[in-house]
């Protein structure tokens, strides 16, 4: 049980936050059997908070600092590009409950995946043809992110 | 003492004829091994069988990325299809995702996915280009396990 009050904690916590204790943990109490959720539903509970969170989430391999798949990056150069800087981006290889959780939350079968405005866009290759037709700048827009590309279109004019 | 220097640098014929032989032309991911290419044949067939294509490319990029040669874990798809019509990108896509479930959830660790309408392969025959490996399937348990089961 303890295992997934932390593995829910490890989800909710930031990317970025880096947190040692420098007391030994206190053993959470063990919760009556009937009052007890399967962790899958946990898992699913926790992913419906954390697409509601931010604006822009992604799932993706390693961190938007040091990518650890081709096509993960490819989403991280995309946001980038789009001078998308406030994100939040979770990494599923620090978690195999959440990598799991996440293909069957989304119902897709693959990492990257891509939320904005805690709907389900896609992955990859979704989110590089909507860059490339013009509809990623219209859904930032929508979110009232004006898209980078936008802006530096505007001042070559 | 300059001189044995300059004996060690000199440069050495290339010429030899052991060094001409040319090297056979060696494209791992082309060769099918013993046992045949089982999964892109089931990928090809079952995308067939649930979307009707009229063009239809599966191409196995495994030896892009980080898994031993001869893997069946990384595939590219293009399909072309009328079944597209009217179905935004996402749509289309799980449509493919769906066809493909049992690959997907056993041997198959990434699908690149191209869904095109006849009229739009038309206006723009091009197969795109996936990015470049970054290592992340070395060492994850995941895609171990997948080809594992690839392999049985």
């Amino acid at each position: 049980m303890n295992h997934l009050v932390r593995a829910s904690a490890r989800c909710l916590r930031p990317a970025s936050l880096l947190w040692r204790r420098a007391v030994p943990v206190v053993p959470v109490p063990v919760v009556p059997v009937g009052r007890f959720l399967s962790a899958a539903t946990d898992m699913q509970q926790t992913l419906g908070e954390m697409v509601k969170k931010d604006k822009v989430v992604v799932f993706i391999k390693g961190t938007p600092a040091q990518p650890m798949c081709g096509f993960s990056n490819a989403v991280i150069q995309i946001l980038r590009m789009h001078g998308v800087e406030d994100y939040a981006a979770y990494n599923v290889l620090d978690d195999q409950d959440l990598r799991q959780g996440i293909k069957e939350f989304s119902n897709w079968p693959t990492i990257p995946q891509v939320y904005i405005n805690s709907e389900f866009l896609g992955g990859c290759d979704i989110l590089l043809q909507m860059h490339q037709n013009g509809d990623l700048v219209e859904e930032l827009n929508k979110l009232g992110i004006r898209s980078a590309l936008v802006e530096a279109e505007t001042e070559s004019k | 003492m300059l001189a044995r220097v300059l004996l060690c640098a000199r440069p050495v014929s290339t010429n030899l004829p052991v060094l001409t032989r040319r090297l056979a032309q060696f494209t791992p991911h082309m060769d099918p091994g013993p046992g045949g290419r089982p999964v892109e044949t089931a990928i090809r067939t079952k995308l067939t069988d649930a979307l009707e294509p009229e063009h239809l490319e599966v191409h196995n990029e495994s030896h892009m990325h980080a898994v031993p040669p001869g893997s069946e874990s990384h595939f590219r798809v293009l399909v072309v299809s009328p079944r597209f019509d009217g179905h935004s990108l996402i749509q289309r896509h799980r449509l493919v995702n769906e066809a493909l479930r049992e690959e997907l959830s056993s041997c198959v660790h990434a699908l690149a996915i191209q869904a095109k309408t006849p009229t739009q392969w038309g206006s723009n025959p091009s197969v795109a280009k996936s990015p470049p490996c970054m290592g992340g399937s070395k060492g994850d348990r995941t895609v171990e396990e997948k080809l594992a089961a690839g392999r049985e």
